[in-house]
């Protein structure tokens, strides 16, 4: 089967992966990368298991070719960790919050709520409920997500006052 | 892995067409978020597509000099619902997409992808029609233009012929000037959910705002592709704000409706749904024409 260079940066570095042209972007990342973060959950851009961030906005990573990631920019839930301060605040908001059940969903639902925690638009429990509508969770109800989302804005809104 | 068989790659539109002429049988992949879900539920197993997720020149929104809105066809959902001339012009076409799926889908389904696979459902596809859009088709022959109203045959059916490219979507200045519109949704879930019934209308006032100058209305999943109700149009035009007014898109869009029962709803409900929804969809047009009925 054809082959095909991709170059493109992954959590901050740039890397080149010579690839099938059949895989998808959460194959490339898992097998290539060994980014296990990405789920897959259902492989049918149902239930966000597989979300990560391309130049900053989520995508479900499972109905992406490989390929279409040439020069772009991916952020996945690995790219998170600082060597320094370990656990972003978004993941720790999540622990603090019981936001985190199974497990199975939580990295893409931190992916999806980047965009949130990021703009400095203050969004309502309902405006975050939407952002996140296309990741599934079975066991929290939700609600201790919306908490951890809401939570970790309100800090980094905070945050960006007071340094500004 | 993706279980289909050759990938043409096209770098340019040109290179696209000259693709599409020689590999007739080849899908053409935009987005994805169809093909490449079908691909993984095995069945579209074996096919070729031509890649032109890469041609940004197929991507943006622009303004013409006579006041024409071009659409790319590869402007994702999220392209649409946030781009300044359709927030300005256009706003319903965003809230209108704005439904579809949830931010992941949004970000990586194009509206060319949504009208060119021919679903009745598709939820840019009423507004569309009822902004009277017209469709630039384009193959190494030159360009075809053609009339929304004219393009779905049937369920997945569509007048692309084999050669053919979607490269753009145009809404006159005829169309959206002074023109306001409302879309309604009505699915079993806010996010994620395919329409039960969708209903787009838009409204032109008279300068004095008492009567309806133009009025606009299409469906979707209210018959086996999206349409207009032209005898609710019919009777729209040059009427009162009133509840006769109401009453009779009420009627005049059942009659030109065919929608069938499916898992999601009976078609005893959908009709229920086409006429409900026309009347709210009208009264929230008018409102926000600056019109009140009754009033």
């Amino acid at each position: 089967m054809a082959r095909k260079l991709v170059s493109c940066t992954v959590n901050g570095t740039k890397r080149h992966y010579h690839i099938d042209v059949r895989a998808s972007l959460s194959d490339m990342l898992r097998n290539e990368e060994g980014l296990d973060s990405i789920k897959h959950g259902c492989d049918v851009g149902e239930c966000g298991a597989c979300t990560v961030l391309i130049d900053g906005k989520p995508f479900n990573s499972c109905i992406y070719l490989a390929i279409w990631a040439e020069g772009k920019s991916i952020l996945t839930v690995e790219g998170l960790n600082d060597v320094k301060t370990g656990i972003s605040d978004i993941q720790q908001a999540f622990i603090d919050a019981g936001a985190v059940q199974c497990g199975f969903c939580t990295p893409g639902f931190i992916m999806a709520s980047i965009p949130i925690i990021e703009s400095d638009k203050p969004a309502s429990r309902d405006e975050i409920r939407r952002q996140v509508a296309g990741n599934l969770c079975r066991c929290t109800g939700y609600e201790k997500i919306v908490d951890a989302i809401e939570k970790t804005q309100k800090k980094r809104i905070a945050e960006r006052k007071s340094s500004s | 892995m993706y279980d289909f068989n050759t990938l043409y790659e096209a770098k340019t539109v040109k290179e696209a067409l000259i693709l599409r002429n020689e590999h007739p049988e080849a899908l053409i992949l935009a987005g994805g978020s169809d093909i490449l879900i079908k691909l993984h539920e095995g069945k579209l197993s074996g096919c070729d597509l031509i890649n032109i997720f890469g041609l940004d020149q197929l991507r943006g929104i622009t303004m013409e000099p006579d006041g024409s809105i071009i659409i790319r066809p590869l402007c994702s959902f999220t392209d649409v619902a946030t781009h300044p001339l359709i927030l300005e012009h256009i706003p319903v076409l965003g809230e209108a997409v704005n439904q579809i799926g949830g931010p992941q889908i949004r970000n990586i389904g194009t509206i060319g992808g949504n009208i060119c696979n021919g679903v009745t459902s598709a939820d840019s596809a009423s507004t569309l029609k009822a902004y009277d859009a017209s469709l630039e088709l384009t193959s190494v022959d030159g360009i075809r233009i053609l009339p929304y109203a004219e393009f779905n045959f049937g369920p997945g059916k569509v007048d692309l012929k084999q050669n053919e490219i979607l490269t753009g979507i145009r809404i006159s200045k005829e169309s959206w000037e002074h023109t306001y519109g409302h879309y309604i949704k009505y699915a079993m879930r806010k996010a994620m959910d395919i329409a039960t019934l969708g209903c787009s209308v838009n409204v032109r006032l008279s300068d004095d705002k008492n009567t309806i100058d133009r009025f606009r209305i299409a469906f979707g999943v209210a018959a086996p592709t999206p349409i207009r109700s032209v005898t609710a149009e019919a009777s729209a035009n040059g009427h009162a704000l009133d509840d006769e007014l109401l009453h009779m898109v009420g009627e005049g869009s059942l009659v030109d409706v065919m929608p069938r029962s499916s898992w999601r709803a009976s078609k005893e409900f959908r009709l229920h749904l086409v006429k409900e929804l026309a009347r709210r969809a009208t009264i929230a047009a008018i409102e926000k024409a600056g019109g009140k009925i009754n009033g």
